[in-house]
């Protein structure tokens, strides 16, 4: 009897006292940003915002979410940041070790296929990250990779990825208007675009993503990879 | 040695009839051989010193260290195979770090010593290991002062005022005793250090030398350090100087 | 169940009943399971860090609170970290100090190497990520957010790094509380060229502000300066609080309601 009423009364309140604050752990956190990235005949536009927010609070207002993977390949992720910076370092690693292995540097195909194994190779706890490769392939055109978080990818001819790309993506579609990929045999799925006119686009997509998107604002980073090497560019964004 | 070739010296785990373990005396042998280690306590502080034979002109100046730190506090100079010495100060390190972790201070240096002491000496209990063929001179201050311990490739320590090891020990021990460790400070005790190692080291014979050279003083506020470029060209000046003159005197 | 008489069989057979009719098995049982920190036991609240001209400043005060309760009033939450560093923590308090005796072992180590090399703010900072990711990747986290200061050849170093491995950089940072009442501040006043009584003036501004409106903040607190010279830890102060705003004295004035 006295056993049975026990489980009836209400737990100590010594332990209560704990779960005041009550709050159950988990190990991700989602940081926020949006990536988008153009590939042109020749060239390649990489870009990203520099906000790292955590729920209402941004954390810092310049930190970069690109990452220059080779001389012609570039990654940008938003997502995780802890988990970004560990997919990073971890794909760093991996192309030294290649570049010691063929005295070469991975090719931006190659890179997006290493970028897949690895995402996937963590399947059941994910990296969450959701990134965008762009570089130049080996015949020296623009080429983007998009992923998901688990390692399915795709090569396209741009994309966008993170918070913002809800606002951005249907923009991106509107404007490149690129060739449907049902048709056969397939089309070039580079944009015509000239450089300028895509990095002109980039801009006007994240200024418009900074309107609404909580997530993405404070200054956007812009990297062009294009023949003659890789040049960057920031701009400023709304800071509200 | 009369019972050599009796069969009793191949093994760590099997005595002599007349009750000795050649394989130990083996590895004193090889710290025996080794170029001079020298370790005094001075009155605040001690002093290690030792002879780095330079093997080959191509050595880059400052390679292949003898001394090393153990602690912030504590340092050993090894005599005999360079890379057993290694393995003895990662060990002694180890030892340090743990009690450090467990206790939230630093290893007195007598624990130190017994404590790594005990490790070499399991190398002489096991038929599948060979003795440690180096010597250490463990130097550090503590709370109970500055001490020196030496430990041998038997797993057998002493603490010591002035202690020596390798070729040149007699005579180094000879000139260690001459000195008034009691008075001697450490900024005096590095040139007479200096004096011994180049006065036991034989030019002719020996091949050429480095000296490396240490010290934990009042001077570096208990902490283990390289004696500082100057001090150490002064005293290696001192020691030559001091050679000549016996030269003259000779 | 033990009365003499029972054959032997027959006990065997009731043993094998039981441990079948167990919800599981006696061996692992037996066995203490892995335990996780689920929830932080004594914790400390916001650590504020600025650059200013000569170096970085970091803050904090000495409570190590048990829920609502400040349990202790004397805790160290700033550590120097070799000689041109110094960590800051809020969070749990043990964990920290966890992390504190990691540190000073890799900085012997460091040392112990004597090729005049050192840790700098930057690889300290890149180490606790490591840790801290790693611990979470464990399911088993440091309960902290730390804050990392440091000056290394000239350049400052102020950077944060959370329970769950986000790290970053910045002129400005703070942990907690700290993030919302005290960063607008910083971002209004903040300046590179700050002097060190500027930055301490603002620092303790913010404290104060935390002060009021954090309660488990005590009025007990340290500043950390590193410079070029190395790092100095104040001892420990208290601001003169004043209560007398007019918004103190009847807070519920202007906030109408039903009740």
């Amino acid at each position: 009897m006295a056993m049975a009423m026990g489980c009836l009364l209400p737990p100590e309140p010594s332990q209560a006292a704990y779960r005041e604050h009550q709050s159950t752990w988990s190990p991700y956190e989602n940081n926020g940003g949006t990536c988008v990235a153009i590939a042109g005949l020749d060239y390649c536009v990489i870009a990203a915002d520099t906000r790292m927010s955590v729920g209402f609070s941004i954390l810092t207002r310049e930190h970069s979410k690109i990452f220059q993977l080779s001389e012609k390949c570039i990654l940008a992720s938003s997502g995780f940041q802890a988990d970004i910076r560990t997919l990073q370092k971890h794909l760093d690693a991996r192309h030294k070790i290649y570049q010691h292995e063929h005295n070469k540097q991975m090719s931006c195909p190659a890179m997006a296929q290493l970028l897949s194994n690895t995402l996937y190779y963590k399947r059941f706890f994910p990296y969450y990250a959701f990134n965008v490769v762009g570089g130049l392939d080996n015949e020296g055109k623009g080429c983007v990779y998009t992923y998901d978080a688990v390692g399915s990818y795709e090569r396209v001819g741009y994309s966008s990825q993170g918070s913002g790309m809800q606002l951005i993506m249907p923009v991106l579609d509107n404007q490149l208007k690129s060739a449907s990929p049902l048709l056969l045999p397939a089309k070039e799925s580079a944009t015509s675009l000239t450089e300028s006119e895509a990095i002109d686009l980039i801009k006007d997509t994240f200024a418009s993503a900074a309107e609404r998107d909580i997530y993405t604002g404070d200054s956007m980073e812009l990297l062009v990879v294009n023949a003659s090497g890789i040049r960057r560019e920031y701009m400023e964004l709304k800071k509200d | 040695m009369s019972s050599i070739g009796t069969g009793y010296d191949l093994s760590v785990t099997t005595f002599s009839p007349d009750g000795r373990v050649f394989q130990v005396e083996y590895a004193a042998k090889a710290v025996d051989n080794s170029g001079t280690v020298v370790g005094i306590k001075c009155k605040d502080g001690v002093v290690f010193g030792v002879e780095k034979l330079i093997v080959s002109k191509m050595l880059l100046e400052g390679s292949n260290r003898r001394i090393h730190a153990v602690q912030r506090h504590a340092a050993m100079a090894m005599a005999g195979v360079a890379a057993d010495g290694r393995q003895i100060v990662s060990r002694a390190r180890a030892e340090a770090n743990n009690y450090e972790n467990f206790y939230g201070d630093e290893i007195p240096i007598k624990e130190l010593c017994d404590r790594v002491a005990s490790y070499v000496h399991l190398s002489t209990l096991y038929w599948w290991l060979r003795p440690f063929g180096s010597a250490a001179i463990l130097g550090g201050y503590d709370r109970d002062g500055p001490q020196l311990y030496m430990i041998e490739p038997s797993g057998v320590a002493y603490r010591y005022f002035g202690a020596a090891v390798g070729k040149g020990r007699q005579a180094a021990k000879t000139e260690i005793e001459k000195l008034k460790l009691s008075e001697l400070t450490c900024r005096e005790g590095v040139k007479e250090v200096a004096k011994i190692i180049y006065g036991i080291h034989d030019e002719a014979k020996d091949k050429a030398f480095e000296l490396e050279m240490s010290w934990i003083c009042d001077e570096t506020n208990k902490v283990h350090q390289r004696v500082p470029a100057d001090l150490l060209e002064e005293a290696k000046a001192a020691a030559k100087a001091a050679l000549e003159e016996d030269m003259d005197a000779d | 169940m033990f009365a003499t008489g029972i054959a032997e069989e027959d006990r065997k057979g009731s043993y094998v009943d039981r441990s079948i009719s167990r919800p599981c098995n006696f061996e692992i049982s037996q066995q203490s399971p892995v335990t996780h920190t689920q929830y932080p036991y004594v914790t400390g609240t916001s650590v504020l860090g600025i650059k200013y001209k000569d170096g970085v400043l970091l803050a904090a005060d000495m409570a190590g609170s048990y829920g609502s309760t400040v349990r202790y009033k004397s805790i160290h939450r700033l550590k120097a970290v070799g000689s041109h560093a110094v960590l800051g923590a809020s969070g749990e308090i043990s964990d920290f100090q966890q992390v504190t005796q990691y540190l000073d072992e890799l900085v012997l180590n460091d040392y112990m190497w004597e090729d005049g090399n050192k840790l700098g703010p930057q690889e300290i900072h890149s180490y606790l990520n490591r840790l801290m990711y790693n611990k979470r990747n464990k399911f088993d986290p440091f309960w902290n957010s730390l804050v990392l200061g440091g000056v290394e050849n000239g350049q400052k170093y102020l950077g944060v790094v959370n329970m769950i491995g986000v790290h970053y950089k910045d002129n400005h940072v703070a942990t907690g509380f700290g993030n919302h009442l005290a960063r607008p501040m910083f971002r209004n006043e903040w300046r590179e060229d700050l002097t060190l009584e500027e930055g301490v003036k603002l620092l303790e501004k913010c404290l104060l502000v935390l002060f009021y409106r954090d309660r488990s903040s005590i009025n007990k607190f340290q500043i950390a300066k590193i410079t070029e010279e190395g790092v100095v830890i104040s001892e420990p102060f208290a601001l003169k609080p004043n209560w007398d705003f007019k918004a103190f004295h009847n807070p519920t004035l202007g906030a109408d309601g039903s009740w």
